[in-house]
């Protein structure tokens, strides 16, 4: 498998630049497909995500875009172990385990154990997508906040629920409304639950897997901007995982684009946005409408043939290659384009990247 | 504009329900013009999905009923007909297209099976020539192999593919009139644009009518000559496309552009929000259904429902104060307090 | 703080008023009220489970004759076989016994080993079938496979030699006995239906919440998943509750539950059938304990009816 995976240089494994929160490097996740009913044996693998690396620093958000089945919530949870990586590193910078202030350890999640991870899990939090399925709809408001609480024995019950109104508050929402369920609330306040939940053990490390791409457009601002105000207020360092590319470029400060399991580029926002290189980041963004007629009456869009090849039997080379409309054969369809960096901060996938301006 | 296609008037949609009556289209009027494409904006609740059920009369009784309205296509009542003479327009005249392809289409059939179907129910053509009208209408929607793809079962199609085929059977039968209800919203952006382009190539071609109803205003702002916003079941704003974007009168208008993230600007400051969620339409309060959300709302809102105007040129608006609110700080700037 | 939305002035009033939300919390058992008190028949159904508990419970204290007397009148002569009247409202029995008595106690027995059976079932099928949906893999196919072992079980047949196996056991308990048997028989369908509700809980996005907040596999499953598959374990345990009272009088029908003098619905009327092809014309031997039956097995039906109505978090009034 070692051949089928990107590298980008990275430091030295266990020694990362001061500012810098976490590190990926060349995490790959199979999902084995089984069969039998006694014994099951793997006939095949949806290679979910096929060796990407990056790294985020603290207090930055960076932004995974890509389209379904890119790999980029897979990459997300096993960021957070939530799934079990295949193979890979995922370095994090955490607070030192004796609680002197200041003093940090790196600790390698795809690989800590139990009680490691534990104390990791009051670091990191998530942020789902659909806040209809992301609260138990049997549990009160207070007892879904205060449940990371519980789970560390953090405070009595009192403690809790002072704590929980306070989250309340924070997110926006009524801090009287703890006694009730999940069902009586709007989308918004719901995902506003969900945010919640995640500040209550104050992490340093956030994870937002689509917060917005389920709420009605309305309501979509009122959360990007609970989002941006939380990282002012605790100093958040988020991964903003989307499908969107107008919100990724509101809300992100560097952003990697994700095509069938592999980073096809990675920049800082402006970038990106202003000199993409990578053919399906064109494709991609000329796609997106813009909410202006005069815009897009003169736009020139990008028209991709075809649709996204199964995971389980990926293309060869590129993977890209077959609906590229730059691909030169055989080249990208034998050789796996690196991610090398074609101009300061600005990596790209590519064995012909060009700049082009599609927005 | 030439001549009006379809003209709705006074449309309410209401639904019995445990907790009451949902009153989810609560008198409506619009006109659809020929080849004219008509974008309905609106958040979820807004009633836009069942205007478009309410035209096809595919209302389902007893929950949900037509309580007043006329809706005159092409010179006739479609509330009017009988059954059967309605099922002769449906699929005919007017066609729709849904939002998940996967449950439009039956599990159990061809491809093939249900296009032929589809042709042989409408037009009177022996079953030969309706596979190769079957073929040639996929042909039309840039599948390939359309000859092969006859035998496929909805579920061996992508989304998109799914999708094409369901704007194959609604265009096969030459409608005035096609619905597309969210018809790109289950699809990726890449797909979407796809879908989105074919649609525009088709519909000009045969200069057929669209009543294109999505949540998202960039996707009208390209293909829409007039947009219709709607708010909790009725009427906030009409007018051309160009107008609506660059001078809207209503606050709900406004607030939505101005919420939007774009692909092509970067917005340093915090994104106007509207606060809030859409109001429940079991006994809404009365006035103006936005009030509760609205900045500018002032006593009147409250108490007295703000009628459609007509600000000329088609442009029309549901709010007491229009046109003199200074919208400019919503659609763009930061909220101020 | 930064604004939050906060419209000026009147603050979390108007900011609720703009959420649409109501005034006064609805819980969950308030809503879950609302929808059974509106499902009549299971109300009615409720309302006359709730009798034929009270009496089989309070039997003891109610004026009634012992059931297993041989009851005599003023001149020393037992009274079997007295259709209805006045002094027995249900008649006696060929033994002279009370049947009214008989049919309040025999209810104690019936109801005894069906809730046992309700209990059983729903212990060891949740306990089975979360396990089993929870953790998956080899665990997964070991238990179903065993699971599938049960309900390939031919039911009768194995309950009758079962029964009279464990009859010479629990001699004198035959009541637990039965409970015991048809716990074990009738477990199978409820372990499959809570695992595959697990399997589909377990991928929610709130247990994954749990997940990322650290709790353990034992909080998962007890505290976040469980709960959320209440419903269809209360209405399969009901269900199993009608069924258990059902083949316990098909097991003492055929002579292999409950002892006689004992009273049990199932056996007074097998009696009673015996008695009535026997020419004997005492047809309130078979009625009364056969009305008894059906309408306790009608009645816990319906209620698993109206709670599964009640219970559905689909038809929770749900906010979109």
């Amino acid at each position: 498998m070692t051949q089928d995976t990107q590298t980008q240089d990275t430091d030295n494994p266990i020694q990362m630049p001061p500012e810098r929160l976490l590190q990926v490097e060349n995490l790959v996740k199979h999902f084995p497909i089984t069969q039998g009913i006694f014994f099951r044996k793997q006939i095949a693998a949806v290679q979910a995500v096929s060796g990407i690396s990056f790294h985020i620093d603290r207090g930055e958000t960076f932004g995974i875009v890509g389209e379904s089945g890119c790999g980029k919530s897979t990459t997300a949870r096993c960021v957070l172990r939530l799934l079990e990586p295949t193979s890979g590193k995922v370095l994090y910078r955490a607070e030192s385990s004796d609680g002197s202030s200041g003093s940090h350890e790196i600790i390698d999640i795809a690989s800590a154990n139990k009680a490691e991870l534990r104390r990791l899990r009051r670091e990191m939090q998530i942020v789902f997508q659909d806040p209809y399925a992301s609260l138990n709809p049997r549990m009160t408001v207070a007892s879904i906040i205060a449940e990371p609480l519980v789970v560390h024995g953090i405070g009595d019950t009192a403690d809790r629920i002072e704590r929980v109104k306070e989250l309340l508050k924070v997110v926006g929402l009524n801090p009287e409304h703890t006694n009730r369920y999940p069902h009586e609330f709007s989308g918004g306040q719901r995902q506003r639950i969900g945010v919640a939940r995640a500040l209550a053990l104050n992490p340093a490390f956030m994870v937002l897997d689509e917060p917005v791409s389920a709420l009605d457009v309305s309501i979509q601002a009122q959360v990007l901007n609970l989002m941006g105000d939380l990282q002012d207020e605790f100093g958040l360092t988020y991964l903003f995982i989307a499908h969107d590319l107008s919100v990724v470029r509101h809300v992100c400060d560097r952003v990697g684009v994700m095509y069938l399991g592999r980073m096809a580029e990675v920049a800082d926002r402006d970038t990106l946005y202003e000199r993409p290189m990578h053919p399906y980041t064109h494709a991609l963004m000329s796609a997106v409408p813009i909410p202006d007629p005069t815009i897009e009456r003169n736009r020139r869009r990008i028209i991709l043939e075809g649709d996204i090849p199964s995971p389980i039997n990926p293309p060869t080379g590129c993977r890209f290659n077959t609906r590229c409309p730059r691909a030169e054969f055989p080249r990208c369809s034998e050789e796996i384009p690196a991610l090398k960096e074609v101009e300061p901060d600005h990596w790209v996938a590519c064995h012909f990247p060009e700049v082009k301006q599609v927005v | 504009m030439s001549e009006p296609l379809l003209q709705v008037s006074n449309l309410r949609t209401f639904f019995t329900t445990e907790e009451g009556i949902v009153r989810a289209v609560d008198g409506l009027s619009f006109t659809i013009h020929k080849g004219e494409k008509f974008g309905v904006v609106g958040e979820s609740g807004s009633g836009k999905s069942v205007t478009a059920l309410s035209i096809m009369r595919l209302i389902e009784a007893p929950a949900g009923e037509i309580v007043t309205g006329e809706i005159h296509f092409k010179g006739q009542d479609l509330l009017r007909l009988g059954d059967e003479e309605m099922r002769k327009i449906r699929g005919a005249q007017i066609a729709m297209i849904f939002q998940d392809p996967m449950t439009a289409l039956n599990p159990v059939y061809t491809i093939g099976n249900q296009l032929v179907e589809t042709i042989m129910l409408h037009q009177e053509v022996r079953k030969s020539q309706a596979v190769d009208i079957g073929i040639q209408a996929l042909d039309d929607v840039h599948i390939p192999n359309p000859k092969v793809r006859m035998d496929d079962y909805p579920h061996q199609l992508s989304g998109g593919m799914r999708q094409r085929v369901m704007i194959a059977m609604g265009l096969s039968c030459n409608p005035d009139l096609l619905i597309a209800d969210e018809p790109t919203t289950a699809l990726d952006v890449t797909t979407q644009a796809q879908i989105l382009h074919l649609m525009l190539e088709l519909t000009e071609e045969r200069d057929t009518a669209v009543m294109l109803i999505t949540h998202d205003l960039g996707v009208v702002a390209g293909f829409c000559d007039n947009i219709q916003v709607m708010y909790a079941g009725r009427l906030a704003e009409r007018g051309t496309t160009d107008f609506i974007f660059d001078n809207t009168f209503h606050p709900y208008t406004a607030g939505l552009l101005g919420s939007m993230t774009r692909l092509d600007e970067v917005r340093e400051e915090r994104l106007y929000s509207i606060r809030g969620a859409p109001p429940s339409l079991i006994n809404p309060s009365n006035g103006c259904r936005f009030t509760p959300r609205c900045d500018f709302a002032q006593d009147i809102c409250g108490s007295k429902t703000p009628l459609p105007r007509e600000f000329g040129d088609g442009h029309w608006a549901a709010c007491h104060f229009a046109p003199d609110l200074d919208l400019s700080r919503v659609k763009r700037a930061e909220r101020v307090g | 703080m930064t604004d939050r939305n906060l419209p000026p002035g009147d603050g979390y009033a108007a900011l609720d008023e703009a959420e649409g939300l109501t005034v006064e919390p609805v819980t969950q058992w308030q809503l879950f009220r609302s929808r059974f008190v509106r499902h009549r028949l299971a109300m009615m159904a409720a309302v006359v489970l709730g009798i034929i508990l009270a009496l089989a419970l309070f039997a003891d204290f109610l004026p009634l004759e012992n059931p297993t007397d041989q009851l005599e009148d003023d001149n020393g002569r037992i009274v079997n076989l007295l259709s209805p009247r006045a002094e027995y409202w249900f008649g006696t029995d060929e033994l002279g016994q009370d049947v009214l008595s008989r049919v309040i106690y025999g209810g104690r027995t019936s109801l005894t080993v069906a809730v046992l059976t309700g209990l059983m079932v729903a212990t060891f099928g949740t306990l089975v079938g979360s396990i089993a949906g929870y953790y998956g893999g080899w665990i997964d196919t070991l238990l179903m496979r065993f699971t599938d072992l049960i309900l390939s079980l031919p039911l009768l047949p194995v309950a009758i030699v079962a029964a009279a196996w464990l009859r010479e056991a629990f001699r004198g308990r035959e009541a637990l006995s039965l409970a015991i048997l048809l716990g074990t028989l009738l477990w199978g369908t409820l372990a499959r239906i809570v695992r595959a509700e697990f399997l589909s809980l377990r991928e929610k996005e709130f247990v994954e919440a749990a997940r990322a907040a650290g709790a353990r596999d034992r909080r998962i499953i007890f505290r976040h998943i469980l709960p959320n598959a209440l419903s269809p374990i209360i209405v399969n345990a009901t269900l199993v509750i009608g069924l258990a009272i059902i083949l316990e009088a098909a097991l003492s029908f055929l002579g292999f539950g409950v002892r006689p003098p004992e009273p049990a619905w199932g056996a007074m009327a097998a009696n009673g059938g015996r008695l009535a092809v026997g020419g004997s014309g005492a047809w309130w031997l078979v009625l009364f304990p056969s009305v008894a039956l059906i309408v306790t097995v009608l009645s816990v039906n319906f209620l698993g009816d109206g709670l599964r109505d009640a219970l559905d978090p689909t038809q929770t009034i749900e906010r979109r």
